[in-house]
């Protein structure tokens, strides 16, 4: 992502960094029930946590990710060694103020980074799961980090926050544990896959699959990884999550290392030569499987099934207070989906607040550092603090 | 009321001419709450449930920095999403005369809320009057702040054809209030005498029984 390139600047006076990462597992007697209908347990559930708990719990928000995405929103990521990809957003005197919440980010289901997913041991076989785990969904892992908060004895939210399938794990939070759930913030989202983000993830998906090395999803058994199919994958996606203007900006037609077209098939141009750097960096910390898997499970995803096709009636009568945030150059889930999912907030009479952030960046404007978005963030987070009276924590 | 339960620095002054109106602990929508000052003001002060629409990006952000339930919309769309008579008082402060169509509006104000204040700028008011009449140019003042070739307010309208529309569209006028240059009300002797010298005119209305 764009913004490990600014994290450098980033102070390094941190102290809680070391803070535990903790895996759990979770569902040994009463298993996950998934949404495929099969049933999934036990699982591991990676998570770290920021700040200190209140003494009456009432301090906790929950910081859900994208795709790609993980628990290490703050500090050094030991996967990658590069920061947390969200340290903008979350630390103290930060817009989600670890000095004040009690702050948790649990890794996905079908992820690759602690929580079970297809790369881990399927204990029936004592090999890694490969395509015999089973197809998850946003509400399967939703209900997963439903379980290792009962685990942690957490009741209730303050707050969900999340942005891209984050901010579709925040909706279906809401939607399916309402009572859970005090303040809900989606941000760069959508309420269900259109058919053109599917058409998109299916390119990523076949680029996998025709790579020979992924041999049917069983490449854990052998030397070689599907890269070239995964890396190809991520440079399509990573198209979506700009805009056309940040990448005529930032690359418009400059060459790369070169004073004039070289007439072959090398990387003449930057963009082409910083798409390969997104490809290959991302296959040195992400699971070919892993990534069939969620993208299949946003493809699934549309929170108004299940209730007539109509997306308020997914919220009828809940007591959520709600921020919808979308970014105006995002293209990816551009801010009418946003909107539909304000005006069917509305429908419904929940209090929802909703801003369409100037911003050129594109889909990934969410991960950046901007006054805008932090001030709203601080400002919906800090009201309602104030009207529980401040107490916090 | 007194004047210390209203602080008249708080907001300015024809707001909080509206903020009188609200009963306390009322369910509000303001459309076109620019920064929410008022809304603001009325949750603080009133205990309102209160949400907002506001088509700027700028009032936007500065009304959810304040806390508040504020949506980013155009309110000609948005309001349609809105179910029938979900708030007590539905707010139009100063935004009428920038709607595509005024009359539509208004029907939408008092589909969503029980009752609706609007306030907009007088096209009557005498210096108005003056001005095109004598000097022959659109007028520009400070409830008409903005030259004719880039102005939002694209309907205006008088206190005199508010009432005329009122009466077409079976809208009942609950109360009726001239507001001053200042911002203060004034008297409302007579509907000509209001039309003449009102800068703006602020009116409670419902639907016909």
């Amino acid at each position: 992502m764009i913004m490990l390139f600014f994290m450098d600047q980033e102070k390094s006076a941190e102290t809680e960094e070391d803070s535990f990462a903790e895996v759990v597992t979770l569902g040994q007697d009463n298993p996950l029930r998934l949404d495929s209908g099969e049933e999934l347990g036990p699982f591991d559930a990676a998570y770290k946590c920021w700040g200190k708990l209140n003494y009456d719990k009432s301090n906790v928000v929950l910081v859900c990710h994208a795709l790609t995405g993980d628990h290490y929103v703050r500090g050094i990521n030991p996967i990658t060694g590069k920061r947390g990809w969200w340290e903008n957003m979350i630390g103290p005197g930060r817009p989600v103020d670890t000095d004040h919440y009690y702050v948790l980010a649990i890794n996905v289901l079908g992820s690759c980074a602690g929580t079970t997913g297809p790369s881990s041991i399927n204990p029936e076989t004592g090999k890694p799961y490969g395509l015999d785990f089973p197809v998850i969904t946003v509400g399967d892992m939703v209900r997963a980090q439903a379980m290792l908060l009962d685990y942690l004895g957490i009741e209730r939210l303050f707050s969900v926050i999340g942005g891209s399938m984050g901010g579709m794990q925040v909706l279906q939070w809401a939607a399916d544990f309402p009572d859970r759930v005090r303040t809900a913030i989606a941000i760069a989202t959508t309420w269900r896959h259109s058919a053109q983000n599917i058409a998109f993830h299916e390119v990523g998906r076949q680029a996998i699959m025709a790579d020979a090395n992924w041999n049917h999803g069983r490449y854990l058994d052998q030397e070689t990884r599907p890269h070239a199919g995964l890396a190809v994958a991520r440079m399509a996606a990573h198209i979506t999550y700009m805009s056309e203007s940040g990448l005529t900006s930032r690359f418009g037609r400059n060459l790369q290392d070169r004073e004039k077209l070289a007439f072959g098939f090398d990387a003449d141009f930057q963009i082409e030569s910083y798409l390969r750097h997104q490809g290959i960096s991302f296959v040195d910390r992400f699971d070919a499987n892993s990534y069939l898997y969620i993208t299949r499970a946003m493809d699934y995803y549309d929170l108004s099934a299940d209730h007539d096709g109509v997306l308020a009636k997914a919220f009828q009568g809940t007591k959520t207070r709600f921020c919808i945030v979308s970014f105006t150059s995002d293209w990816l889930y551009p801010t009418v989906e946003s909107r539909h999912i304000v005006r069917s907030l509305n429908a419904v009479g929940a209090r929802v607040s909703f801003a369409d952030i100037d911003a050129d960046k594109g889909h990934d404007s969410f991960l950046l550092e901007g006054d805008d978005l932090n001030d709203v963030v601080r400002g919906f987070l800090g009201s309602e603090s104030e009207a529980m009276g401040g107490a916090l924590p | 009321m007194n004047a210390q339960e209203l602080r008249a620095s708080d907001i300015r002054v024809d707001l909080l001419e509206i903020a009188r109106i609200i009963e306390p602990g009322s369910t509000v929508l303001d459309v076109g709450c620019s920064d929410g000052s008022l809304l603001d003001y009325l949750v603080r002060e009133k205990q309102v449930d209160g949400r907002g629409i506001e088509l700027s990006p700028e009032g936007v952000n500065q009304s959810i920095a304040k806390g508040l339930s504020v949506i980013q919309g155009n309110a000609e769309e948005d309001i349609d999403f809105y179910p029938d008579q979900s708030f007590d008082y539905v707010i139009l402060s100063q935004t009428l005369q920038a709607m595509k169509s005024p009359d539509r509006m208004l029907e939408q104000l008092l589909r969503v809320g029980r009752k609706a204040v609007v306030s907009f700028p007088n096209f009557g008011h005498w210096k108005v009057r003056l001005n095109l009449g004598l000097l022959g140019t659109m007028p520009v003042n400070s409830t008409l702040d903005y030259p004719w070739y880039s102005t939002p307010n694209i309907h205006f309208c008088t206190i005199r054809d508010f009432v005329k529309l009122c009466q077409q569209s079976d809208i009942h006028i609950e109360q009726s209030m001239a507001i001053n240059a200042r911002g203060y009300r004034m008297p409302f002797l007579a509907l000509r005498l209001a039309n003449l010298l009102a800068t703006q005119g602020m009116y409670v209305i419902t639907k016909k029984e």
